[in-house]
C-alpha cells in the first residue's frame, strides 16, 4: 500500500506537528550570521551536480560560511520541502523550480529576500514575477533557461533543409527529415508539468492564455503539434519521453531536430561527432516573437532562526553576484538572470544566443495563476496526451481540460 | 522500542499475588505488539481518515491548519470523471495480473516438482525478477517496450509482424504494464506454490496412480484440492500486493498516455503530489484501504470455513 502508506506517513507527520504552533520568524536583521547553513537543491545529474558544487564551494570560501549540501531528485523536491515545513526542519537555503516558489511562499515558510538586502533590480521581469508572492520577493534565480529548437547540422545539410523559423517551415522540414527510420522532430509530451512546459511555447506564441485553455488559439496550437505526430514527423512515443529521453534520441541520431533546453548543450558538446545548431522555437507566422516558458531554479530563504537566515542570505547574495552568476551560466548552460549580464554572455557564447534572445520575451508560468498553476498545468498535460494519442480531438480535449482546471 | 522489564515481587507460593503478577506479565508481553499496532497502523490510519475530511493543502503543512469539509473530498473524488477510469483500470490490472501470475506460477511449480538436472539452478534464476528493485525492472521494460527501438518490437518485426505501439497507445499501455507486473509476480507465486506442492505426500500420488489415475486426474483430484489453502493465501496476498502497485506503473507509463494506465494508487499520488489536494488523495487512499480490507475479511472467513471443514 505504498501510496496509502505515503499518505499515511505524511498525514501522521503533519498531524504530529500540527500541535506545535508555527513560531513567527525572529525578526532580528542584525543577528550575527551562523557559521554553517544547510542547502537543498535538485541538481542530481552528474554534470549539474558538479557545476553547482563549484558555485557553493566558491561562496563558502567567499563568505566563510560552511555549506552543508543536500540534493534530492526533482520529483522529491516539493515533498521534501513540505516534510521540512511540517516538522520545522527546513534547510537554511533552498533552490527550487520557479513555478513551485509561490506554492511554498503561500505556506508562510519563506522569508522576503528584502530582509537580506537582496533586490530584484536588473533581473528579467519574468523571473522576478515568478519569485514574487503577494507583492514581496521570496525567490531570485542566479540563472534561467528556456526551450529552443536544437538541430543536427549534418542531417539538415544532407537533406538540404534550412533551420525552420515558422510553423510551416517546421512542418515541412520535419516531414522532409523523416526517413530511414529517423524522425524529423523529437519533443516531450509526458503527462506532467514537463509535458506542459514543452507545449507552452506553441501555446503562448499563438496567443493562447492559461486562463482559457479551450480558446481557438490554444486549439490551433494543439492541432498543430498533434499533426506533427499523426503525420509521422515525430514519433508516437513522444507521450512517453521525458526531456532526457528526447536528448538521448537526438544524440543517437534518431531525430534530426529536438525541442529542448539549454542545459543539454554541455552534454551535446561531449559528442565530438555531433554538430548541432540552435534556433529559437518556430513561431506561427514570420516576424512574430516566440514566447517560451521561463525555467530555472530560484533561491529562497525559509524561516529557520535569525542567525541561520542571515547566513543563508549572505550565501544567496554571493550566488547572485555577477561573477558567480556568469560562472554558473557557463558551467550549466543557463542564461544569467540579469539582463545586462545576459547580453554580454550571449555575445561571448554564440550557441547560447538563441536562448538569450528568447528569455527576453519568456513568460513566468505562475505570473497570472499563482498557486492555481499546478492544477491548470496538469489539465493541459492531460489534454495534450488525449489529443496526441487520438483519444479525443484537440478541441474536445481542451474543453475537458478547461472544465477540469476550472473546478 | 525498549520496554523496562516489569518489576515482579519475589514470588511467594501463597496468596493471590503470583496470579496478579502473571496477569501483569501477560499484559507486559502484549504491550510491544499493541504499541506497535497503535503507533504504526492505528494512528496513521486515523490520521489519514481525518486528512480525507479536511481541505488539506500545501499551506496546511506549515500552519497545521486544515478546514474540516466533511465528506466533500469523497464526493469530489467519486464524481471525478477519472474515478471510473482509475477504478476500472485497477480492476483490470489486478485481475489480469493475478490470473496470469497464478496460472504461470502454478504451471512452473508443477514443472519443478519433477527432479531433473539443473532444476534447482533454473528455479533460482526464475527468482530474479523478484530480487531486482522495481524501479530497475520498470525502467528496463520501458526500454523494451519502446515503439521504434525496443527489443519487443524488433522481435515482432523479425517474426514478420507489425510493430505494436506498446506505451504510446491508450489501448496497449494497460496490457503492457500488466505484462510487466505478471513478469514481476511469477516468482512469488512459483515459490509459495512450489512449497505447497512439496508438502503434498508423494504416497497420495502413487496411490492414485495405482488406481489408474492419469497425470491430469492426479492433478485435478489430488494436487488441486490439497493445494487449495496455499492457493488461497497466494491469491489473497497477490491481490493486496497488486492492488497497491505503484512504482511499476509510475516508472513504465507514469499513468499515461492520456490516463490509460491511471489506477487508484497512481491517481491518489497525483492528487496529493501533483495537484496538491492532499485531502482528496487521502480519500482515494482510504477507498483503496477499504477495498483491500474487504478482501482480507473475505479471506479470513473462507480460511475459517476451511479450518472448520478440516476439523469435522
Amino acid at each position: 500500500m505504498s501510496v496509502a502508506r505515503r499518505a499515511l506517513f505524511l498525514a501522521a507527520s503533519a498531524a504530529l506537528l500540527a500541535a506545535c504552533s508555527p513560531s513567527p520568524a525572529p525578526q532580528t536583521p542584525d543577528a550575527p550570521a551562523a557559521t554553517s547553513v544547510t542547502e537543498l537543491d535538485y541538481y542530481a545529474d552528474e554534470q549539474g551536480s558538479a557545476a553547482w558544487q563549484k558555485i557553493l564551494d566558491a561562496c563558502a570560501a567567499q563568505t566563510g560560511i560552511k555549506i552543508e549540501r543536500q540534493t534530492v531528485p526533482t520529483a522529491q523536491m516539493l515533498p521534501k520541502i513540505l516534510q521540512g515545513a511540517s516538522s520545522k526542519t527546513l534547510p537554511g537555503l533552498l533552490f527550487t523550480d520557479n513555478p513551485t516558489l509561490q506554492q511554498v511562499a503561500a505556506t508562510g515558510a519563506l522569508t522576503p529576500l528584502s530582509d537580506y538586502g537582496i533586490s530584484a533590480d536588473g533581473y528579467y521581469p519574468s523571473i522576478v514575477k515568478a519569485g514574487t508572492y503577494q507583492g514581496k520577493i521570496y525567490g531570485v534565480a542566479p540563472g534561467v533557461n528556456g526551450l529552443a529548437l536544437i538541430y543536427n547540422k549534418d542531417l539538415l545539410t544532407a537533406a538540404g533543409v534550412q533551420p525552420p523559423s515558422t510553423w510551416d517551415d517546421l512542418k515541412a522540414a520535419a516531414a522532409k527529415l523523416t526517413k530511414d527510420g529517423k524522425y524529423g522532430l523529437a519533443f516531450s509530451a509526458i503527462p506532467s508539468e514537463e509535458g506542459t512546459w514543452q507545449f507552452l511555447p506553441f501555446f503562448w506564441s499563438n496567443g493562447a492564455e492559461l486562463s482559457q485553455l479551450d480558446s481557438p488559439q490554444s486549439t490551433q496550437a494543439l492541432r498543430y503539434v498533434t499533426d506533427l505526430v499523426t503525420s509521422g514527423s515525430a514519433s508516437k512515443s513522444v507521450v512517453t519521453w521525458n526531456q532526457n529521453d528526447v536528448a538521448d534520441q537526438f544524440v543517437a541520431g534518431n531525430a534530426a531536430m529536438m525541442i529542448n533546453g539549454s542545459w543539454n548543450l554541455a552534454r551535446l558538446d561531449e559528442q565530438a561527432s555531433l554538430h548541432y545548431g540552435v534556433v529559437p522555437i518556430p513561431v506561427p507566422k514570420a516576424g512574430a516573437k516566440p514566447v517560451v516558458a521561463l525555467g530555472g531554479e530560484v533561491g529562497a530563504v525559509p524561516v529557520t532562526s535569525g542567525p541561520t537566515q542571515q547566513a543563508a542570505g549572505k550565501v544567496l547574495s554571493c550566488v547572485l553576484a555577477e561573477p558567480i552568476m556568469l560562472q554558473w551560466s557557463k558551467a550549466h548552460a543557463y542564461i544569467p538572470s540579469k539582463t545586462a549580464v545576459a547580453a554580454r554572455f550571449g555575445a561571448e557564447q554564440p550557441a547560447m544566443q538563441a536562448f538569450v534572445d528568447e528569455v527576453g520575451s519568456a513568460r513566468s508560468r505562475t505570473a497570472e495563476l499563482g498557486e492555481k498553476y499546478p492544477k491548470v498545468s496538469q489539465a493541459l498535460a492531460d489534454a495534450i496526451q488525449a489529443s496526441l494519442t487520438g483519444k479525443q480531438p484537440a478541441d474536445q480535449a481542451l474543453k475537458t481540460a478547461q472544465q477540469a482546471a476550472g473546478s | 522500542m525498549t520496554l523496562a522489564a516489569p518489576v515482579l515481587p519475589v514470588p511467594r507460593r501463597t496468596g493471590r499475588r503470583p496470579r496478579c503478577g502473571t496477569r501483569f506479565a501477560a499484559w507486559a508481553f502484549l504491550l510491544p505488539a499493541v504499541a506497535y499496532v497503535v503507533v504504526f497502523f492505528g494512528y496513521p490510519l486515523a490520521a489519514n481518515v481525518v486528512m480525507s475530511t479536511q481541505d488539506y493543502t500545501v499551506k496546511s503543512f506549515y500552519t497545521g491548519e486544515a478546514p474540516f469539509v466533511g465528506l466533500a473530498n469523497y464526493a469530489a473524488v467519486l464524481t471525478d470523471p477519472l474515478f471510473s477510469t482509475a477504478a476500472l483500470n485497477t480492476v483490470l490490472f489486478t485481475a489480469g495480473s493475478l490470473v496470469f501470475q497464478f496460472v504461470i506460477g502454478l504451471a512452473l511449480a508443477v514443472f519443478f516438482t519433477g527432479r531433473f538436472l539443473g532444476s534447482a539452478l533454473l528455479r533460482s534464476l526464475l527468482l530474479l525478477p523478484w530480487l531486482l528493485p522495481l524501479v530497475v525492472s520498470g525502467a528496463v521494460w520501458r526500454w523494451m517496450f519502446d515503439q521504434d527501438h525496443g527489443v519487443l518490437n524488433a522481435a515482432l518485426r523479425l517474426a514478420g509482424l507489425g510493430a505494436v505501439p506498446w506505451l504510446s497507445s491508450t489501448g496497449w499501455a494497460l496490457p503492457a504494464v500488466i505484462l510487466t507486473n505478471i513478469w514481476i509476480g511469477i516468482p512469488f507465486n512459483l515459490v509459495i506454490l512450489h512449497g505447497g506442492l512439496r508438502a503434498i505426500p508423494a504416497s497420495l500420488h502413487e496411490a492414485a496412480a495405482l488406481d489408474g489415475a492419469g497425470a491430469w486426474q492426479r492433478f485435478r483430484y489430488v494436487t488441486w484440492p490439497l493445494l487449495r489453502p496455499v492457493s488461497g493465501i497466494v491469491l489473497m496476498l497477490g491481490l493486496v500486493y497488486t492492488i497497491k502497485v505503484f512504482d511499476v506503473i509510475m516508472v513504465v507509463t507514469g499513468g499515461g498516455p492520456a490516463n490509460a494506465t491511471q489506477t487508484l494508487t497512481t491517481w491518489s499520488y497525483r492528487l496529493s503530489f501533483q495537484d496538491f489536494t492532499f485531502g482528496r488523495g487521502a480519500a482515494v487512499g482510504n477507498v483503496l484501504i477499504l477495498v483491500a480490507t474487504g478482501f482480507g475479511l473475505l479471506y479470513l472467513r473462507s480460511a475459517k470455513a476451511t479450518l472448520a471443514e478440516a476439523a469435522t
